[in-house]
Formats: structure tokens, C-alpha cells, sequence
């Protein structure tokens, strides 16, 4: 059926077009922008357009997709880069060019591309919704394929497959697929929700240490411009113990994509030995690509790391940045005059996050496995003031919080993790883990929490009466807490420091604190800290 | 395609830049429509927004003199577009691409939108190339590199004007390539543009200007630049030149762009100022870059004046979100006789680490920055200290490197108008830290 544009407001467009859904897909206009509906006033349908719609004119044609928006779920999404609506950037650029243009609307799947289907299944099976019928090899992953139907087996066509091709026959002649297509909006669903138990290891001193996150969990960056938000998530993309990571440049700068592919597609995953990409999604969709696409991006993303998760893999969700998504969220709200909340966010804000952030968490999948999804979400606050709905909004539902601090920024002190401020609510449950590497992590941990509060209140003794009106032991101290600030909790992403194993992390801290108390003994002892000092200068190393 | 122009004379109302236009048949979302005004004046305009026949045009120039009886609107099927070709090296335009130099118009070899398409993230190659600024607070310690953004964050009073002059005389890339200049000034006073005028005309063919003056129509402050980007992607990846855009003052584009929010009814965020300014930004921004398999680049230096002093304040902060740094210029600095006065530590170039080190600046480079950097960030910290206990109650260690700030301020930071290549800004940077060698390691 087709209806026609009656009003155009930027990416708003109304449609005179009758039998729509709220969530249904539409093709505007000549050349076929996809556009979601947002809202339904008898035959008139307001749609949001997910491309830059320049040049649209009133009485063009639109006409339904028939279904919701959805994304595509098959083997080859690892090592892909798409845009917010799931389209493949090199199919794109195959397509217009170095210039995105609009009305593009390739298939994000390879479908001429063979993989080996195996399957412990036979006919006769009875299969559920959500079961696995089979798998291929993808990369190091066992890709299983899920079954988006119930019914009996009746016949498995192993060995090669094309993803055009069915893989396996339903009994009434219904086929799967080896891939299937999910509504972008609707959580995957799962059999139960587990508590998030084991450690995920970020490589990051700072964080395994003093702040640990569990699979499964929630973590906020939020930061001002300049704290190191972007180059933390890359990091941790890079290192994180998980088998697939999710990445959306969701409103970000262009450069730091393009640096962020060439440097994945030459790095190597640690742990598989296999360049980083082949665990690797991204979706990028830059400040300057249309906005309602910046709010779909996250959806997209993390409907695909569902998709893995249900495989019972551990996957990791990085977004750069939240914030983006929001301020998308809030244009998109003015541009339909809805009432505005705090600071014009739609007072939704909050409901919609918390939707979002709590699709994270460990799972028993409809297949009986166990997979977990985590999420480490930065946050740009405006004016790096953290009373901002977005941050504040975050901090209800997530689990840690990992605030970068200009100040530390400005002293190049990276990652910029302030460590009273930051907490991590796993913190308890990961020392559980913890302490079986080391016995002592717990006693540590606290150790260094009370040296660097310490060490700020004697700071400010010392501004009055000067570092040399200090007496030896809390010179000593200071001298301690400048070392961990500078030698533990810094940490360079660029050189081979960038990454830490838990076992090293401990070591390192450790020591300094055996330096820091055979310096105290001597002192109790009666020795004077320069001399001290001068003799640890000069002792060979 | 329309086989007819459409031409309509039921203009409804006119409120500051905008006109509204009654049953209109059919219209495009961005066209372009021209206006005759009663007393024959010609101006063009964009559609805005269309709904139930009525239309929402902005118009490009003043709206005095227009009324709702006599002024025609007529509709020209086709969005905005910037004339392009050869003859727009060396030529000097108003916000809506008229000469400005006295020169007749060239003629153009083709059109494009002037609302770029966004280039595809994975069409870009990541910036690693040097350009030399001749500033050794720049080249130094935040270096600019082929394809980055990096916007210069000033105060009022300070010289922001001489450092945009000496980069229009004084930029180029080291190894001398094909280079050129594009030069947007939006509400620039005739006090400034007689100023600039002056460098401008020693340029010869190596830029291109859009002067959009104090007192010319605000909405031409928000085309200007596009303009102008529109004229730099041509030049870098079709002519394939290295493009060095510079934009004075985005603080003046931005409050344009408060002014036809508010005249459009649209609710204001932070400061008054729209809620989707950081995407209006990122849309100017973000045209910076270089692509796969092309041999130019579009390189952004937008400056940006912070009201009242406020890093934090929506302009400076939102710029700072998208662009790949900042220098940060210190009236602490211009009090002390510094020039340029440039505060290096909220600067910073997040691009530097590709674009420096051997085979692009020198082996050294990046020892040198970060041991200046640590030695100098030191040296301010302890300055605190000096205030409380006075010198004579600090360690030795901690005079030096007081001494070595000082110094640091007066030699490397301070240049006066002169240009230093990037031996020279290095050179001074190893004379210094050899002399301080105990303490700046």
C-alpha cells in the first residue's frame, strides 16, 4: 500500500499512510529512506528518518516495510564495521563512495560466503525456540546457530553452507536459516538471570585493583573533553578477558574511528593470537551522521551482542558515548514537541537508559548455556559537571563508576581514574576470585586506599609548612603514595605497559609496600630519611 | 523534477530571518527559493520546514523592506549549492559567495551541495601528517597534523587576531607540498578586516576568504563556513591539495545559531543556546579529514572565544567534545608580556603521538615534549607552594624547577612574531633541558 509525505520538519516527517504499527519500518519518499514510526494520529504517522533527507518533497511516496526495524543475526558479523542501522560501511562505500549518501539498503550478512555446518542434532529432534540446531566455525568462536522457530527436525543439510541456502528443514516445510532477523527494540530473550559472579579482567591496574568489574556488570566512564574516556575504552576493548567485544562509536569523531580500525586490523588478540577484529564488532556512527541513527546505533549494537551472549559466550559492550545517544534522544523528543524534562531531556530519559543498561548480566540462554553481557559505557557530562541528568540517570542502574578527573588529566596522569570518587559495587564478590590468586589482595586493597587518603591530607599540611617542615614518616608516606600514583595507578596505553595481568598487578603493589615498610622499620630504628633515600639512589639495581 | 518554476506571492508572515509562505503546492525540504523584494531587491532563501502548505524559508540577508502584499518567492527545485573550480583560488567572498575584492564573479566549472555528505568512517585514513604552524607551543608540545580539528580556545582581549594572522602568513607543510589556505571570518569587525585585508593580499593564489562582517546579515554566518568547507573538500580531494581551514569566530556562529533558533520557536537548551548545537558542530567539524587512496586533506583551526573566561561554558565545551584538542591561550601568560600566550597545559593535540618522531618531526620529539611537559607542570604545582612557605623554605630540587618554569615561559613559550621551524622550536627545548638537566628528566 502506498501513502505520501504531508509535512517535513528536519529528520520529522509526517505520512499519510494508513495501517502502521508504532515501530514499523517505512521507505520514504523517491529515494527510499528508512524511517521508523514514532508516533500515530489517526491515518497521519509521524517517522523519524535515519538519513539525511535534503531534498524530500511534500506528496513523495512512502510505503511500509511491514515489520518493526530490525538487524540481521548470522554468522560474519565478527570482524564487521556497520553504521547505526546495521549497514556495512564497506558495502557503502562500494556504493556511493567516500561520501555516505542516502537510500542505501544492502544486506549486512555475506551470502555468498561458505562456512562448514556441523550439527550434533538429528531428524526427528524436537527443537525449541532459541535452541541450537547446529553450528559453523567463526574465527575461534563456535558460532551455534539458534533456531528462531519450534518444531520437529526433519532434515539437516551439513557441510557447506551458504547463508541463502537453508541449513535445516523443519517438519510443514518450514526452514532455518543460518541467520535470522530480531526486532533492534526487543531484548533476546533468556530462560533465567544469574547473579554476575566471575572477575572481568581489564588489564588496567587501576580498575582490577582498586574498582573490579564481574561479567555481567555495568560500568560508567563518565568525564569531561581531554580525561582519556575514548583511549580507556579502546584499551580495554584491546585487553578484556571476554571472547567478543561490541564497540559503538555512537556520536563520536570520525579520526578516532578510522584510528580505531587500523589499529585493530593490525593488532592481535592476546589470548586467541588472531587479529583483534576477528572478535570484534563495530558500530560507528560519527557526530556528523544523522542523529536518529545515533539513537538506534546502541540498539543495533547491543542486539548483536545479545545474539552472541545467547551462543553462551562472554561479550563485552563498550559505548563512546552514552551521552550522544542521549542528547540524540533529546532532538529527536524537540522535534516532536513532547514536554521537556532536566536540562530538555524527554523525562523518558531515564525509563529508556534503564531499559537499555539492564539488557546486560549473565544468563542461562534458551540453549542451556550460560553467557554474560557487560557493559562499559562512557559518559561526556557538559562542562564536566556530573550533577547532569545523563550521568545521573546512569548511576541509578549501573554497578561501577570510573570518574576521570581533568585535573589528573592535566597532570597527565592516564587513565584519569579518581580514585575517591570512583566506586564498583562487585568490588566484594571479585575478591572472593581475588584473594585465591593472592592472599593478601584484600589487606593490599585497603592499604592503598588509606596511604593515598593519607597522603591528601598531608598534602594540604604540606602547602602550609612546605615539604621540609614534614617529619620523616610522613615524608616517607608521601614519597609511597607518589610511587603508586606514578608507577601503579598510571598506566601508558601506548606502550607495552597497557596491559597488566591480575597476578602482575599484585606483585607490582606489593613490592611497593615492602619498600614502603623496611623504609618505615629503619625510621622506627632511628635513621634519617635522606640518608635513606641517598642509599637507595646509589644502590646498583 | 518540476517542468515550471513555481512563483507565489502568499507570504503570511516574517518574523526576524524567517518567512512564512501559504499554499504552497510543492515544495522540497533545503530548496533553494529566490525573493524579490517590493523594491526589487533579489535574496535567496532555504526551506526550513514544510507542513500542510505552509512552508518555513530562511532567508540569507536582511529581511527589511519585505511585506506580505508584493514580495514574490519563487522555488527552484534543487537544494543550495557552492560554485566550485580554479578561479576560486585567490579570490575574497561574502557569507553568500559574492566577491568581495571588486573582481568579477569566475566562472564556476561545477556545483555541490553546500551541506557536505558525512565521509565514511572507513573511507578516512587516520591523520599522521605534520603541518608546521611556525609556534613552538604548537609544533612542540601540541602538534597539528594533515586531517585534525584543533581549535584555538581564547579569551576577549587576547591576541587571538596576530596568532590567526601568523598562521595565515606562517603555515605550510615540511616537505612543501600543495597547499592552500581557507580563510571564513564570521562577525568580524571592519576594524579586523582591514587587518587581515592587509595579509590577505600578500598571499597571492594560496587561499580562499568568506568575510561575513559585524553588521552583515546573521544568517549568513551559518552558511559561510559550509561554504567554505564545501570549497575546501573541492580543493583537497579533487585538486588534491592539504587544506588548512581557519574559522574566526565560532563563538559568532554559534550565537547566529541561537538567534534562528529562538526567531524558529525551538526550545532552548544550555544558555539559550539550541539543543542541537553539538550536532550542528560536528556537522562543520567534522568535514576535516583525510581519505583512503587521495592525496589531499582538509585540516580544521576554528577559534573559539570562551565568554566570561568559562572553559565550561556550551561553546568551548562542545567544541571540545568533537574537535581532536585544543590550545588554550592564558591571560595569566599575555599579563607577563608572553606572546603567543599560550597555556600548555589544558592544551593538548590527542593526534600529536602519530605525527611527531622520526620520519615525520625528528627522533627526539616526543622525549623532548614529555619531559618539558612533566618539568613544566611541576614547576606551576610548586608555584602554589612558593605563595604559602615563600622560596627559601623549599628543597633545592624544587627552586630549580621553579627557575626552570620561569624559564620555560620566557624562551620556549615565548616567541614574539617570530617564525621557528621545528629544528629551532626542538633545538630550544634541548638547550633548556640540558640546563636543567638534575631536574627536568
Amino acid at each position: 500500500m502506498n501513502g505520501q509525505v504531508t509535512s517535513i520538519s528536519g529528520a520529522t516527517v509526517c505520512v499519510d499512510l494508513a495501517d502502521l504499527k508504532i515501530g514499523d519500518r517505512v521507505l520514504v519518499g523517491s529515494n527510499r529512506l528508512t524511517g521508523e514510526v514514532v508516533r500515530l494520529d489517526g491515518r497521519i504517522a509521524t517517522v523519524q528518518v535515519f538519513e539525511e533527507n535534503r531534498g524530500l518533497g511534500i506528496g513523495e511516496a512512502v510505503t511500509s516495510a511491514k515489520g518493526p526495524l530490525t538487524v540481521h543475526l548470522g554468522p560474519g558479523l565478527l570482524g564487521g564495521i556497520f553504521d547505526g542501522l546495521q549497514r556495512p560501511l564497506s558495502l557503502l562505500l562500494e556504493g556511493s563512495g567516500d561520501f555516505i549518501a542516502s537510500g542505501q539498503d544492502p544486506f549486512p550478512l555475506d551470502c555468498t560466503r561458505t562456512w562448514t555446518f556441523s550439527s550434533e542434532r538429528q531428524a526427528g529432534d524436537q527443537i525449541r525456540v532459541g535452541e541450537t540446531f547446529g553450528k559453523v566455525k567463526e574465527g575461534h568462536i563456535d558460532h551455534l546457530l539458534l533456531s528462531p522457530h519450534a518444531g520437529v527436525l526433519e532434515q539437516l543439510y551439513t557441510g557447506k553452507l551458504q547463508l541463502e541456502h537453508p541449513a535445516a528443514m523443519l517438519a510443514g516445510g518450514q526452514p532455518l536459516h543460518g541467520w535470522h532477523s530480531w526486532p533492534v527494540r526487543k531484548a533476546r530473550p533468556y530462560r533465567q538471570k544469574l547473579q554476575p559472579a566471575a572477575p572481568l579482567i581489564t588489564g588496567q591496574r587501576c580498575l582490577d585493583f582498586l574498582f573490579p568489574l564481574l561479567k555481567g556488570g555495568v560500568a560508567i566512564v563518565p568525564g569531561g573533553f581531554g580525561t582519556g574516556k575514548t583511549v580507556l575504552e579502546q584499551t580495554i576493548a584491546k585487553f578484556a578477558d571476554v571472547d567478543v567485544v561490541v564497540y559503538v562509536g555512537c556520536g563520536e569523531r570520525g579520526n578516532e574511528m578510522a584510528g580505531l580500525l587500523d589499529e585493530f586490523g593490525e593488532l592481535e588478540d592476546p589470548r586467541s593470537k588472531r587479529p583483534l577484529m576477528e572478535r570484534t564488532i563495530v558500530v560507528a556512527n560519527t557526530s556528523n551522521m544523522p542523529v536518529a541513527a545515533r539513537e538506534s546505533s546502541i540498539f543495533t549494537a547491543v542486539t548483536m551482542a545479545e545474539y552472541y551472549r545467547d551462543m553462551g559466550l562472554d561479550v563485552l559492550f563498550l559505548a563512546d558515548s552514552l551521552s550522544r545517544w542521549a542528547e540524540a534522544l533529546r532532538e529527536i523528543s524537540a522535534a516532536l514537541e513532547e514536554m521537556p524534562g532536566e536540562d530538555g531531556y524527554p523525562t523518558y530519559l531515564g525509563s529508556r537508559l534503564s531499559g537499555f543498561i539492564e539488557r546486560a548480566g549473565v544468563v542461562k540462554t534458551l540453549s542451556a548455556g550460560q553467557g554474560s553481557l557487560s557493559m562499559i559505557l562512557a559518559v561526556s557530562p557538559p562542562g564536566a559537571d556530573f550533577a547532569e541528568p545523563v550521568t545521573q540517570a546512569c548511576l541509578r542502574v549501573a554497578g561501577a563508576l570510573y570518574m576521570l578527573d581533568t585535573q589528573l588529566a592535566h597532570r597527565r596522569h592516564f587513565p584519569a581514574i579518581n580514585w575517591t570518587q570512583s566506586f564498583s559495587l562487585y568490588s566484594d564478590t571479585a575478591l572472593a576470585h581475588f584473594t585465591e590468586r593472592h592472599a593478601e589482595w584484600a589487606k593490599l586493597q585497603a592499604h592503598c586506599r588509606d596511604l593515598l587518603q593519607r597522603e591528601d591530607a598531608l598534602r594540604e599540611v604540606a602547602e602550609v609548612v612546605g615539604m621540609e617542615g614534614l617529619q620523616d614518616g610522613d615524608r616517607l608516606l608521601m614519597r609511597t603514595a607518589e610511587k603508586i600514583r606514578l608507577d601503579f595507578l598510571c598506566q601508558n596505553s601506548f606502550t607495552d605497559d597497557a596491559y597488566t595481568s591480575p597476578e602482575s598487578t599484585i606483585e607490582h603493589f606489593a613490592a611497593l609496600i615492602d619498600e614502603h615498610d623496611r623504609l618505615a622499620a629503619a625510621l622506627d630504628g632511628g635513621a634519617l630519611l635522606d640518608d635513606l633515600l641517598k642509599e637507595a639512589a646509589d644502590a646498583p639495581r | 523534477m518540476r517542468l515550471a518554476e513555481h512563483q507565489y506571492r502568499s507570504v503570511s508572515a516574517i518574523r526576524g530571518p524567517l518567512l512564512f509562505l501559504e499554499r504552497v503546492f510543492a515544495a522540497r525540504l533545503g530548496e533553494l527559493v529566490r525573493i524579490e523584494t517590493p523594491d526589487g531587491r533579489s535574496l535567496t532563501g532555504e526551506v526550513l520546514k514544510i507542513s500542510a502548505g505552509q512552508v518555513l524559508i530562511q532567508v540569507f540577508g536582511g529581511t527589511q523592506g519585505l511585506d506580505t502584499r508584493h514580495t514574490t518567492v519563487s522555488f527552484s527545485d534543487a537544494v543550495m549549492q557552492a560554485p566550485l573550480g580554479d578561479g576560486v583560488l585567490g579570490r575574497i567572498f561574502d557569507g553568500s559567495f559574492r566577491p568581495l575584492d571588486d573582481l568579477p564573479m569566475f566562472i564556476p566549472e561545477f556545483r555541490m551541495p553546500v551541506i557536505g555528505a558525512p565521509i565514511n568512517p572507513v573511507a578516512r585514513t587516520h591523520p599522521v601528517e605534520f603541518i608546521e604552524t611556525g609556534f613552538s607551543t604548537i609544533d612542540g608540545l601540541n602538534t597539528l597534523v594533515k586531517g585534525q580539528k584543533l581549535p584555538i580556545f581564547t579569551c576577549a582581549g587576547l591576541p587571538a587576531r596576530e596568532i590567526t594572522d601568523q598562521l595565515l602568513r606562517q603555515a605550510r607543510l615540511p616537505d612543501g607540498g600543495p597547499f592552500a589556505l581557507v580563510f571564513v571570518a564570521l562577525g568580524l569587525t571592519h576594524f579586523e578586516y582591514q587587518f587581515y585585508r592587509q595579509t590577505l593580499e600578500h598571499m597571492q593564489n594560496r587561499f580562499v576568504a568568506f568575510i561575513n562582517l559585524a553588521d552583515d546579515p546573521v544568517v549568513e554566518r551559518l552558511l559561510a563556513p559550509r561554504l567554505a568547507l564545501t570549497v575546501a573538500e573541492d580543493l583537497a580531494f579533487r585538486q588534491e591539495m592539504d587544506v588548512l581551514v581557519i574559522i574566526t569566530d565560532m563563538t559568532n556562529y554559534c550565537d547566529a545559531l541561537r538567534e534562528i533558533s529562538t526567531a524558529r520557536e525551538e526550545l532552548p537548551g544550555r544558555r539559550g543556546y539550541p539543543g542541537h548545537m553539538y550536532s550542528d558542530l560536528a556537522s562543520l567539524y567534522e568535514r576535516a579529514g583525510r581519505i583512503h587512496g587521495r592525496k589531499g586533506s582538509v585540516t580544521l583551526l576554528p577559534t573559539v572565544t570562551m565568554p566570561e573566561d568559562d572553559i565550561t561554558h556550551p561553546i568551548p565545551d562542545l567544541t571540545g567534545y568533537i574537535t581532536e584538542g585544543q590550545i588554550v591561550l592564558s591571560r595569566e601568560l599575555q599579563q607577563k608580556g608572553i606572546y603567543p600566550p599560550v597555556d600548555v597545559l589544558p592544551s593538548l593535540s590527542r593526534l600529536m603521538q602519530h605525527g611527531i618522531g622520526k620520519g615525520q618531526t625528528r627522533k627526539d620529539h616526543r622525549d623532548l615534549a614529555n619531559r618539558l611537559y612533566r618539568a613544566y607542570a611541576k614547576g606551576c604545582d610548586l608555584r602554589r607552594l612558593e605563595a604559602v612557605v615563600g622560596r627559601d623554605g623549599m628543597l633545592a630540587d624544587d627552586r630549580q624547577l621553579l627557575d626552570f618554569s620561569t624559564r620555560f615561559e620566557a624562551d620556549f613559550v615565548h616567541q614574539g612574531k617570530q617564525r621557528r621551524n621545528i629544528d629551532e622550536t626542538l633545538d630550544i627545548a634541548q638547550a633548556l633541558l640540558d640546563e636543567f638537566r638534575e631536574v627536568a628528566r
